[in-house]
């Protein structure tokens, strides 16, 4: 996974509080095989409406969501966090997560920043008066700003540096192979592999 | 070194810890066994992919391909495995090549549809051996539970630890908590480990077990085979505990000599000798404990929604409003509704339209003798039909040894191909919307066996005579010479 220092891209306003994992990306797309490809299924009904914010011109390639609170709620699908990424968003804005989709989000690498509700809601009408307006996202200072406009966000500062280093859980656990070489150099003999074996 | 004795789950926990956690980070625990399936491990094996990392382990990693498989395929005799366009729905055959596809990519021994080996995951590890005791054994299922009745740490993991076990053969993890299952007393004929789980669930609750590993203990436990232990480790996760256990003993012992992946020789010696060590010091504590008495219990039944909605097959439905708690009661309403069941009605009265005997909780070759035996000489009551899904191809070809399929067969049951089949109903083989069924599973939540599906949780042995009777019954009820 990607560190994430600072970044910068369009923000999009999403207007709309309780924004659950079914809304995110509903369960018929959930069948799939793989990890990538889910951008078509991201918020899949509400772009069949012309008016959804991401199917205006400025907003197509957002890469930041400034939504309402409780944002990720509902089922524990890490499919959510695939969909948001696989189209592009390499942060969500909101007041507040549900539990599930941040840690999900955090092993990811995608940045849930949680700002105050006043805070979200200025960005918001900084992104509507000139749509396609760009906002940037600091993880080491915790700041968000657009235009002229600065908030700072929380976030855990476990999941933090995580980011800053771009480890997801397996990067984590793989600094230390050695322990784990060394483990399996002391497992017992009798233990079994998986490696066929001619038949007693 | 620790003043008090340890458990056994503390026994092997501790003896996998590669790097202890220092209370922020959790321990991270080495995984002996990892049992792959074609549902949960697609877009583990695309993370991989996607990161380029390889599988660490391959040789502590087995595939199968069980939940999605077709239960009716025949096999072209030239051929080792099935035709995967016996699989009709997509999505399944796109699960189940992707999985051919990934094991051959990352050199995963896999055991395809129409294989010797093939089976429900859960019961090809404990039937090559590969289970031991004092492992550690994860795969992306819920009711890898089951391994736990060899004294292995057995627990179901999501598809991101699926795909963390791929690549490190490591999980991070905080210890769980230990709970003492105490069941003292003896079973009487016609009762079996089915009923000691369904008790247990239906008296600690679904949400009881939650955090813990329960370790089944007492003379009922000791004196079951294998595979009733198994029964029992499965449905652990039905009263929402982590893993369950049972200490190793002499008939663990005796189940794994000589099977191909047993050790041998040498090892075989020395593994016994660790193997006994494994077992809860007299002076461990347990977080808690729990008892229930064999002696009383008869065969079990489940009447609502979920697997602790239980009671014994003489008692009736029950009175949500004789529950005091009122989440209960509100449950217990809204199963009765979704199972069209009226209070005060007679478990036995309740009449069935199919019977499905099979799945990892009792689809072992123990499991179909049983149901054999009380069939045997009978027939399938009208209008009922009784499916048999052997747990794996192995136990399918020991039946027919065994001539159970003739059994089966003479009765008007159908007798099918392995996998979980009914269990959850991925392949074809669900319920109609309002069809009832008598399922020696391990759920019966809403739609769990097809879409207004409605399941009633039994063993075996009343499986076979609720098969001949049309409506719920214990064996007994047959030799009450009340049978059509
Ligand atoms: S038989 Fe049922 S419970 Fe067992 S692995 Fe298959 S689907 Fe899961």
């Amino acid at each position: 996974m990607e560190p994430f220092t600072v970044h910068t891209g369009v923000g999009v306003p999403l207007r709309r509080s309780n924004v659950d994992t079914d809304q995110i990306i509903p369960a018929v797309y959930l069948k799939r095989v793989t990890r990538t490809g889910f951008e078509d299924g991201l918020f899949a009904a509400w772009r069949t409406d012309e008016h959804f914010v991401l199917n205006q011109d400025a907003f197509r390639d957002g890469s930041v969501l400034v939504a309402g609170p409780d944002f990720g709620t509902g089922s524990s699908r890490e499919h959510a966090v695939w969909a948001l990424m696989n189209y592009g968003f390499r942060v969500v804005i909101s007041s507040r997560f549900a539990d599930i989709f941040r840690g999900n989000s955090g092993k990811q690498g995608l940045l849930a920043a949680e700002c105050e509700q006043s805070d979200v809601e200025q960005l918001w009408k900084i992104l509507e008066n000139e749509p396609g307006t760009e906002v940037t996202v600091d993880l080491r200072e915790k700041t968000v700003s657009a235009k002229d406009f600065t908030a700072s966000f929380r976030i855990d500062d476990y999941t933090r540096w995580r980011l800053l280093e771009g480890l997801d859980d397996i990067a984590l656990t793989l600094r230390y192979a050695d322990d784990i070489a060394a483990f399996e150099g002391s497992r017992p003999s009798y233990k079994p592999t998986t490696t066929a074996v001619a038949d007693a | 070194m620790t003043a008090t004795g340890r458990t056994l789950a503390e026994k092997v926990w501790d003896a996998h810890v590669v790097r202890r956690g220092d209370g922020a980070e959790p321990d991270i625990l080495y995984i002996d066994l990892h049992l792959v399936h074609e549902v949960t491990s697609p877009q583990a094996f695309d993370g991989l992919r996607l990161a380029g990392r390889p599988v660490r382990r391959p040789d502590l990693t087995i595939a199968t391909e069980d939940h999605n498989v077709p239960t009716t395929w025949t096999l072209d005799p030239s051929r080792k495995s099935a035709d995967i366009e016996a699989i009709e729905d997509p999505v399944s055959r796109t699960q189940v090549s992707t999985l051919r596809k990934n094991c051959e990519e990352f050199g995963v021994r896999l055991h395809p549809m129409g294989d010797a080996e093939q089976g429900i995951v859960h019961v090809i590890g404990p039937q090559l051996g590969l289970t031991q005791p004092g492992m550690t054994v994860v795969c992306g299922d819920s009711h890898t539970s089951t391994h736990g009745a060899f004294g292995a740490m057995a627990f179901g993991i999501g598809t991101s630890e699926v795909e963390h076990v791929l690549a490190t053969q490591t999980l991070p993890l905080r210890p769980f908590k230990t709970m003492a299952v105490n069941v003292t007393g003896k079973l009487r004929p016609g009762v079996t480990a089915k009923d000691i789980i369904l008790a247990v669930i239906a008296k600690i609750g679904t949400g009881g077990g939650q955090g813990y590993v329960l370790e089944y203990r007492g003379e009922a436990i000791e004196s079951l085979s294998m595979e009733a232990r198994m029964t029992i480790c499965n449905m652990s996760i039905e009263a929402g505990a982590r893993a369950g256990m049972i200490a190793p003993d002499e008939t663990t012992f005796e189940y794994l000599k000589g099977r191909p992946h047993a050790p041998r020789g040498a090892d075989w010696d020395e593994a016994v000798a660790a193997w006994r060590a494994l077992a809860t010091d007299d002076d461990a504590e347990f977080d808690t404990e729990v008892e229930i008495n064999a002696d009383e219990l008869t065969p079990f039944v489940t009447w609502g929604t979920n697997p602790g909605q239980g009671l014994p097959l003489g008692e009736s439905v029950p009175d949500p409003e004789q529950i005091a708690d009122e989440t209960a009661r509100y449950s217990a309403e809204k199963a009765l509704a979704y199972m069209d069941l009226k209070p005060g009605t007679p478990l036995r009265d309740i009449a069935v339209d199919t019977v499905f005997l099979g799945s990892c909780t009792n689809g072992r070759i123990e499991d179909l003798r049983a149901a054999a035996e009380v069939l045997s000489g009978h027939k399938v009551a009208d209008g009922v039909r009784m499916l048999v899904v052997p747990g794996s191809m192995r136990v399918r070809q020991l039946a027919e040894e065994e001539g159970l399929d003739k059994v089966f067969l003479d009765a008007g049951a159908e007798w099918r191909q392995a996998g979980c089949s009914m269990c959850l109903g991925m392949n074809p083989d669900q319920l109609e919307p309002g069809e009832r069924s008598a399922s020696t599973s391990n759920r019966n939540f809403e739609g769990r066996q097809g879409k207004g599906g409605r399941t009633h949780l039994v063993s075996p042995l009343v499986a076979a005579a609720t098969a001949v009777r049309g409506t719920l019954s214990s064996p007994e009820d047959l030799l009450a010479g009340s049978d059509h």
